[in-house]
């Protein structure tokens, strides 16, 4: 496990850059926001105790901001996604546990297991996340589209990110 | 002392989450503009809102009773307004002698319907024949002029509004005494057009238009707008004057029908004349 750190702060600071640098850049009509980070705290090892995770989504959340100008509101959505991920991952485990040594990537439990775990993650992050952003109700329908529709393009980036990575995965 | 430690160290995933949002929301409130103005605002609101809103709902209530006495009295006050009396000149009348000269009875009315958007727009008043409204009486607001009532049932009437072209009425510059008439040129809902006043007559942007008080209908020095248009048409030897209505037909609430006693008797008088 102490040799996946260097590969992790290498994923920190390769995510935040390219959250702050390229995608926060990128505007869609508006609708259409994706927020990559997040794939940070989704792919952390199974065994990450939780204040550790806690501490390093609002550090990462935190530094999203602090390059995008919205103090506090990356970091509150990126907390919420942490706290629920042990419940999700409960929830998903499959019958046997999860085995030691294996991170939650595609590449150790399918591609439909991945798809399940992150699709419902990003979604209440996302959610939480433009709901702080205009931080009331009343655009409701507004803000579940933004929802919907930054979700999808955020499971597709997560997609192509995959990818990439899939066979370096393999090799651990 | 060892079991509130324990509670928190077993639920510590829980409260660092707790702490940490905290921490965001404290955050996002000092230093987003946006969200700051919308907590700042919702706090006070839920500070100050119970109260203010109970106490807004009897003040609605009452506001309506209010308005209604309001204007009740308004109209009976203008009933004694000097203007309504029939002004002698002669040195014979009898002086205070009220009851012979009475001329000008003023009745509070409500707005029940209104159109400003259409060619030809009416009026719909909440009084009828009832309460002693008859066709061809002048509907006045507290800011001048609105319209002559033109049918009435038992409890409602209807009557022709300023914004229509049917309605035409006898006007004069105040100050000058040149009279002309007033009408509307069904374009926009804020100015009408005030046509006959010869080219000899001073007119400058900014003169009060009042009514003339020859068409039996409105007492004399009714406010209808001011001059904001001078034209002169060629080969006429009238002003065709654009003139910015002073009542705002949008927003019509409360009104005042007034009624000429002695209209009859003018009317009767003038048509007999004239065979």
């Amino acid at each position: 496990m102490i040799s996946l750190i260097p590969r992790y702060i290498f994923n920190f600071f390769f995510f935040v850059l390219l959250q702050v640098l390229i995608l926060n850049k990128m505007e869609f009509s508006g609708y259409l926001n994706p927020y990559l980070y997040v794939v940070f705290i989704l792919t952390l090892p199974f065994e990450t105790p939780g204040w550790l995770l806690l501490t390093l989504a609002a550090i990462l959340g935190l530094s999203v901001d602090l390059f995008s100008n919205t103090p506090g509101m990356h970091m509150a959505a990126t907390l919420i996604l942490a706290y629920i991920r042990p419940f999700i991952l409960e929830r998903f485990a499959p019958r046997d546990g999860y085995e030691p040594g294996t991170l939650p990537l595609p590449s150790y439990y399918g591609f439909g297991w991945f798809l399940k775990y992150a699709v419902v993650l990003v979604l209440i992050h996302h959610m939480f996340y433009f709901v702080i952003e205009s931080f009331s109700v009343e655009n409701f329908m507004r803000i579940l589209v933004k929802t919907l529709g930054s979700t999808i393009f955020t499971l597709i980036m997560m997609g192509v990110t995959m990818l990439f990575t899939y066979r370096k995965k393999r090799r651990i | 002392m060892r079991n509130f430690l324990r509670f928190i160290l077993k639920h510590h995933f829980t409260f660092l989450f707790i702490l940490f949002e905290f921490v965001a929301f404290i955050l996002i409130v000092s230093y987003n503009q946006n969200q700051r103005a919308i907590y700042l605002s919702s706090s006070s609101r839920m500070a100050g809102g119970l109260f203010e809103s109970v106490n807004n709902v009897e003040l609605y209530f009452a506001l309506k009773e209010v308005n209604r006495e309001l204007s009740n009295e308004n109209a009976y006050l203008r009933s004694q307004m000097p203007t309504s009396f029939k002004q002698s000149k002669d040195y014979f009348s009898l002086v205070g002698d009220s009851a012979s000269v009475h001329q000008y009875k003023y009745r509070a009315a409500k707005v029940v319907n209104n159109s400003v958007r259409k060619h030809f727009n009416y009026i719909t008043l909440n009084k009828g024949s009832k309460d002693g409204i008859k066709p061809d009486m002048g509907v006045l607001c507290n800011r001048g002029v609105v319209g002559i009532v033109i049918k009435c049932t038992d409890n409602f009437s209807t009557a022709l509004s300023m914004l229509n072209p049917r309605l035409k009425i006898s006007a004069k510059l105040k100050g000058s005494d040149f009279f002309g008439s007033v009408s509307w040129d069904a374009r926009s809902t804020q100015y009408v057009i005030l046509d006959e006043i010869p080219e000899h007559a001073f007119v400058n942007l900014g003169d009060q238009v009042i009514t003339s008080g020859y068409s039996s209908t409105f007492p004399e020095g009714i406010l209808i707008g001011m001059v904001d248009e001078i034209n002169h048409p060629e080969g006429e030897s009238f002003y065709k004057i654009k003139v910015k209505l002073s009542p705002d037909f949008s927003q019509l609430s409360y009104v005042e029908v007034v009624e000429n006693i002695f209209q009859e008797q003018q009317l009767q008088l003038e048509e007999e004349s004239k065979q």
